[in-house]
């Protein structure tokens, strides 16, 4: 295999991590805010259940909520879902891994939604109570003091966690291969296996070092744009 | 009947009691300082009258209107708050909104909820923003409208916080230790501003330790220890003249009783 052909072999891969990616941020960011006001509720049973589950969903290796989910409706249930997916999908639109990408998404969804949950939930608690005073002696409402005067400063301080958490997401997408999902590292392994090539498993880090750079310009960029105020 | 008439008002936090039955009314475009020291309740009454803390029980009537009618839901309370306006301590200003956008931000959301908003929509945002200037004009920081909280000093700041409230014409205007975070080479500017507040229809609360400014704007003093009204009366009387022994002790702190 020429040079050329196991680039795009691997960036075959590499849609599937960036598939991974998008979907568990534009997912797992706005779930982790209802989360976020769960764990942040007067209500304490609600309390509690969200600690619970962002206990175990933090507590557990990512890799193993993989399996988990995607091996649990068919060892309880007797149904295999994802596995049925995979064989629906295949057969009717020659997709393959539909099952277990999706299985991973789930899996990474959730996790991610509670580590967000928690950047959030740290942000939302760090403002001071006198900036909601001040917009409730203005006669405004609950909801008007979080979106117009509270919200932005959250945004403002949960900026640097955050592209922390999403540089790790996208390094995170190669557990994906736990379940066989062709992300970059398995098609990369599948060219040692088969093909006794060992560099190209070395070569994908090329991949993640340029989109990590990429991200970390645009993330830096929203920095800026937010260091105009301080607080 | 008085503007304002505040009867035995009440508070408790926890097993703390900290108003204990506070009685005082102000006549229309009065000015009341509040002097005592910290933990005597000053505050407390200043965010009760505010309604930041609901209030344990006795009356509050701005012109003649019961305001601790039992109807406490968010509508109701926000209804009630417009009564009032409230400078703090630590300013509080929005640090992302330029000043101009910190006075015109409440007036602004109240106008987006009226029905005619959307028809003269132009005219009304206009409005507003003219306001906000003579109001910045007025506290002296017309040429700062578009810069940042961050960018001020601890004073033009919390003369920024003093537009902000007077944007939304308050009966009456609370100012909870305006100057209290401030540099003691800040707090003329700001002391200057209230001042020039007084007019026959603005009342006006002040939470002060400006023992000079109480004497000579205040129309009504008010001495607060443990939660009550120690003493009260015209700034002659309880400087120049107080009756209570713990007033005595609070103003021997501060060596000005003489002269």
């Amino acid at each position: 295999m020429t040079f050329l052909e196991v680039t795009a072999f691997l960036l075959d891969g590499f849609k599937i991590s960036l598939l991974i990616f998008a979907v568990t941020l534009l997912c797992g960011a706005p779930l982790g805010l209802p989360i976020a006001f769960c764990s942040m509720s007067k209500f304490k049973p609600l309390k509690a259940l969200s600690k619970v589950i962002v206990w175990i969903v933090r507590g557990v290796p990512l890799m193993l909520q993989i399996f988990i989910i995607y091996y649990v409706p068919g060892l309880l249930f007797d149904f295999p879902l994802f596995s049925k997916i995979d064989i629906f999908m295949l057969i009717n639109y020659g997709i393959e891994d539909a099952g277990r990408i999706v299985a991973v998404l789930i899996a990474f969804t959730i996790n991610y939604a509670c580590y967000f949950s928690e950047i959030y939930r740290g942000g939302i608690e760090s403002i001071s109570r006198g900036q909601y005073e001040a917009g409730y002696v203005l006669g405004l409402t609950q909801s008007q003091v979080f979106r117009k005067i509270v919200l932005k400063q959250v945004v403002k301080r949960i900026v640097p966690p955050m592209s922390n958490e999403i540089i790790t997401l996208i390094k995170d997408t190669a557990l994906a291969n736990c379940i066989m999902v062709a992300e970059i590292i398995k098609q990369a392994k599948e060219l040692a296996a088969t093909d006794a090539m060992v560099w190209p498993l070395f070569y994908t880090g090329v991949f993640y070092l340029i989109f990590v750079g990429i991200l970390t310009i645009l993330l830096s960029k929203l920095e800026k744009k937010l260091s105009y105020f301080r607080g | 009947m008085a503007h304002l008439v505040v009867e035995n008002l009440t508070k408790t936090f926890g097993t703390l009691k900290v108003l204990k039955g506070v009685d005082f009314s102000l006549e229309k475009g009065e000015v009341l300082a509040i002097i005592g020291s910290s933990g005597s309740g000053k505050t407390t009454l200043l965010r009760c009258l505010n309604f930041l803390e609901t209030a344990d029980g006795g009356q509050i009537t701005v012109s003649g209107r019961p305001l601790l009618d039992g109807y406490n839901n968010d509508e109701d309370i926000r209804k009630k708050r417009l009564n009032f306006g409230l400078v703090f301590q630590s300013f509080n200003l929005f640090p992302q909104y330029s000043v101009l956008e910190n006075v015109c931000l409440a007036p602004e959301l109240h106008a987006q909820e009226k029905p005619d908003f959307k028809a003269n929509k132009a005219a009304i945002l206009a409005d507003i923003r003219k306001n906000g200037m003579e109001l910045l004009e007025k506290v002296g920081l017309a040429d700062k409208a578009d810069a940042y909280p961050c960018q001020l000093s601890g004073g033009q700041q919390q003369r920024v916080a003093i537009a902000r409230a007077l944007a939304l014409s308050p009966e009456i205007l609370c100012f909870d230790e305006p100057t209290s975070a401030l540099d003691p080479n800040l707090t003329g500017e700001v002391l200057r501003v209230i001042r020039s507040l007084k007019t026959s229809d603005r009342t006006m609360i002040v939470v002060t330790h400006e023992m000079d400014f109480a004497r000579k704007v205040a129309d009504k003093v008010i001495f607060m220890a443990n939660g009550i009204i120690e003493e009260e009366g015209t700034p002659e009387q309880v400087f120049g003249n107080p009756q209570s022994e713990l007033t005595k002790a609070f103003l021997t702190g501060f060596d000005f009783t003489e002269d």
